[in-house]
């Protein structure tokens, strides 16, 4: 096992990505000032500026409603990637909570303070087991409801 | 007109010789300016805060003329499916053709329709250039880099930046990219781009979870969201996550496609039925930020997956070479490795979209709901027992769980007859006479 934390390395604050998106921003500004200031400036008109329908003539504006379902997935997309995101911090400390009950090493405090609570790694998994339990008959329910009939 | 300026022009450009003579002069004149300035770029390599700019400025480069590189490889593949040449007009074997369309993309007149919302339409593309841009900085190119002049011991690391959530960085920047296809949809006011942003929305949020659900399962067996901690693993145990979790990869690679829009999963911009999608009422640099911003989320995307199932810099799946390695001529070597994987990861991705056919939308959303999320979730289940038996770094349970689950699901699939592609379900059957 490779699960020793190592000591912070120098670049692991969000610094540099705070740079990074100030590059990355004014490159995007240039690009569109630069296309905005080059290209030609031609005559505007009604028919040049209309709304591009393969030579129809648009008939009301675009802003209507739309079929349910894409609400739906929305709803959908909330609760189960809402529930992946619970996950992510429970698969990084599972197997330090293994390593610290196994080796007896102090690898993370809490880890080991947990371990010796009597919380050992069989209890992460059930609970686990437990949360994507519920996580499993929510999605059988959306099943049977018909959520998932996209014709 | 044998001699017209124009006509000189482009025999200049098309000659061998004018291609080998800009890339030696490119070279001498870097070179030249390096070694003059070298007291002062020196201890900007050896400071991580510094050398972390260096390589933004340098991955964006980099990422920008990979993307040039994309486009003519792009329409070099095509032409290698469909049997013809592809582009070979502009420069020696079409080389120039991307510095061409460059060119055209900014002179052309910058375009807003009248019925468009001003401001989203401007802000559309660029959160789709940015968005893209920032994904790369997690990206862990070469391990750590040991300079000779650095006292012993210390290194520095070429990444942007190291930070403790690495992977969910990713995914994030990645998700944020929904945000340029709707906004496009809908501030353009037009029917065909509103349909298309409305498609891309479910398509990326729907394969969203397939994609948490297939990294997770790495991550549970790796103990950490840092991308060169997960390499670094891979590297030095010599057992390229890809044996372990294959069906976790799968499930990456799917949700990839989808989340990259490309096809089979280009329902967005489907040309047939939708002209261009939600750029349909794009033009100029505008259209430019937008196929940018893809190309570019489908190169980092290639790296996360090099990174998470491939070994990243680790040249082969056993053994553990260069793990140990810092001396910056590795380094290198290492990049090279890297970005040769990427690349191999690129292809593939651009040889699928002229191989396969595109998906319905019924069958798009049957895929990630009734097909890629309850494997995902057997999945998770699967490799956290395998961790809780200290069997996840063991090639052969890991087999035997993936093997399992895989015909597991193809079993379940195969009793409840329901087909997670195909016809869709409440069509009648057809009546096909005798022929």
């Amino acid at each position: 096992m490779n699960n020793v934390p190592s000591a912070a390395p120098a670049n692991s604050d969000y610094g540099s990505i705070a740079i990074l998106i100030t590059i990355v921003t004014a490159l995007a500004l240039a690009i569109l000032i630069a296309s905005h200031l080059i290209g030609p400036k031609r005559r505007r008109g009604p028919i040049k500026h209309g709304t591009y329908e393969s030579g129809v003539q648009p008939i009301g504006t675009a802003r209507r409603r739309f079929n349910v379902r894409f609400y739906l997935v929305a709803m959908l997309f909330l609760l189960f990637d809402v529930e992946i995101l619970f996950f992510f911090p429970w698969a990084s400390l599972f197997s330090r909570i293994k390593a610290a009950g196994d080796t007896g090493a102090v690898h993370h405090v809490w880890a080991t303070a947990m371990v010796e609570g009597g919380f050992g790694s069989g209890f992460f998994l059930v609970e686990m087991l437990i949360f994507i339990g519920i996580l499993f008959v929510g999605y059988v329910y959306a099943w049977r409801k018909g959520v998932f009939q996209w014709d | 007109m044998p001699d017209t300026p124009t006509k000189t022009y482009d025999l200049l450009l098309r000659r061998r010789s004018t291609l080998i003579i800009a890339a030696v002069g490119a070279a001498v004149l870097g070179g030249g300016l390096t070694l003059v300035l070298w007291p002062w770029i020196k201890p900007l390599l050896s400071a991580q805060s510094t050398f972390s700019i260096l390589l933004m400025v340098a991955g964006i480069g980099i990422l920008l003329s990979a993307f040039a590189i994309c486009t003519l490889a792009e329409r070099k593949i095509a032409g290698f499916v469909q049997d013809r040449r592809g582009p070979n007009r502009v420069g020696f074997w079409g080389l120039f053709q991307p510095v061409a369309d460059g060119l055209k993309f900014l002179l052309k007149e910058d375009f807003i329709p009248a019925r468009a919302d001003r401001p989203v339409f401007l802000l559309a593309p660029c959160i789709a250039l940015v968005v893209s841009l920032l994904g790369f900085a997690i990206i862990p190119w070469a391990g750590e880099i040991h300079w000779p002049w650095m006292p012993a011991g210390h290194t520095v690391s070429t990444q942007v930046a190291s930070i403790n959530v690495g992977v969910l960085y990713l995914l994030a920047t990645g998700s944020l990219s929904v945000y340029a296809v709707v906004l496009a949809g809908w501030a353009s006011n037009n029917k065909y781009a509103h349909f298309g942003g409305l498609r891309a929305t479910a398509q990326m949020l729907s394969y969203e979870v397939p994609l948490g659900l297939g990294l997770l399962c790495v991550l549970l067996a790796c103990g950490t969201l840092r991308l060169e901690e997960i390499v670094q693993q891979q590297a030095a145990s010599g057992v390229w996550n890809v044996f372990l979790h294959p069906l976790a990869f799968l499930l990456v690679l799917i949700s990839t496609f989808a989340e990259t829009n490309r096809t089979p999963f280009d329902l967005a911009e489907a040309e047939q039925e939708l002209v261009g999608g939600f750029h349909t009422e794009y033009s100029s640099m505008k259209f430019a930020m937008f196929f940018i911003g893809e190309y570019t989320h489908m190169i980092t995307a290639s790296a996360l997956m090099v990174a998470l199932f491939f070994g990243g810099w680790a040249p082969l799946p056993f053994g553990g070479f260069l793990a140990d390695s810092t001396a910056w001529g590795w380094a290198l070597v290492k990049f090279g490795i890297y970005a040769g994987k990427v690349s191999l990861f690129i292809g593939f991705f651009m040889l699928i979209r002229w191989t396969i056919p595109r998906f319905r939308f019924d069958q798009l959303m049957r895929l990630a709901w009734k097909g890629l999320v309850p494997i995902g979730m057997a999945m998770v289940v699967g490799s956290g027992v395998l961790v809780a038996l200290e069997r996840e770094r063991n090639v052969f349970w890991s087999l035997v769980v993936n093997v399992a689950l895989l015909s597991a699901a193809l079993g379940v699939a195969r009793l409840s007859k329901q087909e997670i592609t195909g016809r869709q379900a409440n069509m009648p059957e057809i009546e096909v006479g005798p022929v």
